[in-house]
């Protein structure tokens, strides 16, 4: 079954259940597909923040909460 | 000092099944300003989905900027151009019931400049991770605006979810 949306004519108070045109269908399936991308480089930048900063932890021979001592 | 009032210009709730989207159609230009309050939970697999919002049915022309806070951490950056990102909204891995709470306020939504929006939408989830979204939108549109959709990126709306608008009339 296809996806509706609901429409509220804030005119008359009518309020519809309409479903998608193939270009909402469309536009939604490439709104995902763009927020799944900027999510998945999202979480690659925190990666690679997290292990720099592990990395630096350990060159330094100290751990996250004596880091955070130091710069309080 | 300016009073500025509110008028329920209409509100509904989405029921069993879901929905893709609400629209709200039809709106007068006779007010000074707009606000929706915006109930938000995402059906499907979805993980703190962004929830979006258009204006007019169209999908160009639009910028946005956030602030995103988790309780531990905070970021910041932009949301695309085919809608305004609202923010994070409560998805189905997040606790049952629960729905993310958004306000947000359209200045001068009738004139003829382009459209600014603000934002703020706070995610609930009953576990650690939880965010607080605050965003600036722009629509590079100087039609009034006669229309908005509400969304949540890719899923439908879970039931339950409430979209409510307001006109501000200033005196």
């Amino acid at each position: 079954m296809a996806d509706t949306k609901i429409i509220v004519n804030c005119e008359t108070g009518e309020v519809t259940e309409l479903e998608l045109t193939a270009e909402e269908v469309a536009q939604r399936e490439a709104d995902a597909a763009a927020f799944a991308a900027a999510k998945a480089e999202e979480e690659a930048a925190k990666a690679e923040q997290a292990a720099t900063k592990a990395s630096v932890l350990a060159r330094l021979g100290i751990t996250e909460d004596e880091a955070k001592a130091l710069l309080s | 000092m300016a009073l500025n009032t509110y008028s329920l210009i209409a509100t509904t709730t989405v029921g069993s099944g879901g929905q893709a989207a609400i629209d709200f159609t039809a709106i007068s230009g006779s007010y000074t300003d707009l606000a929706i309050y915006f109930s938000a939970r995402g059906v499907a697999t979805s993980d703190f989905p962004a929830a979006g919002m258009r204006f007019n049915s169209s999908s160009t022309s639009y910028s946005s900027r956030y602030l995103l806070g988790s309780g531990s951490s905070a970021t910041s950056g932009s949301g695309g151009s085919t809608y305004i990102r609202l923010g994070n909204a409560d998805g189905s891995v997040q606790t049952g019931s629960t729905f993310a709470s958004t306000f947000i306020y359209i200045p001068n939504y009738a004139g003829s400049t382009n459209k600014s929006v603000s934002v703020d939408m706070v995610s609930e989830n009953n576990a650690t991770a939880a965010y607080a979204n605050l965003s600036a939108g722009l629509w590079s549109n100087t039609a009034a605006i006669t229309s908005i959709s509400l969304f949540i990126d890719g899923v439908n709306l879970a039931e339950h979810s409430t979209a409510t608008l307001y006109g501000i009339s200033k005196s």
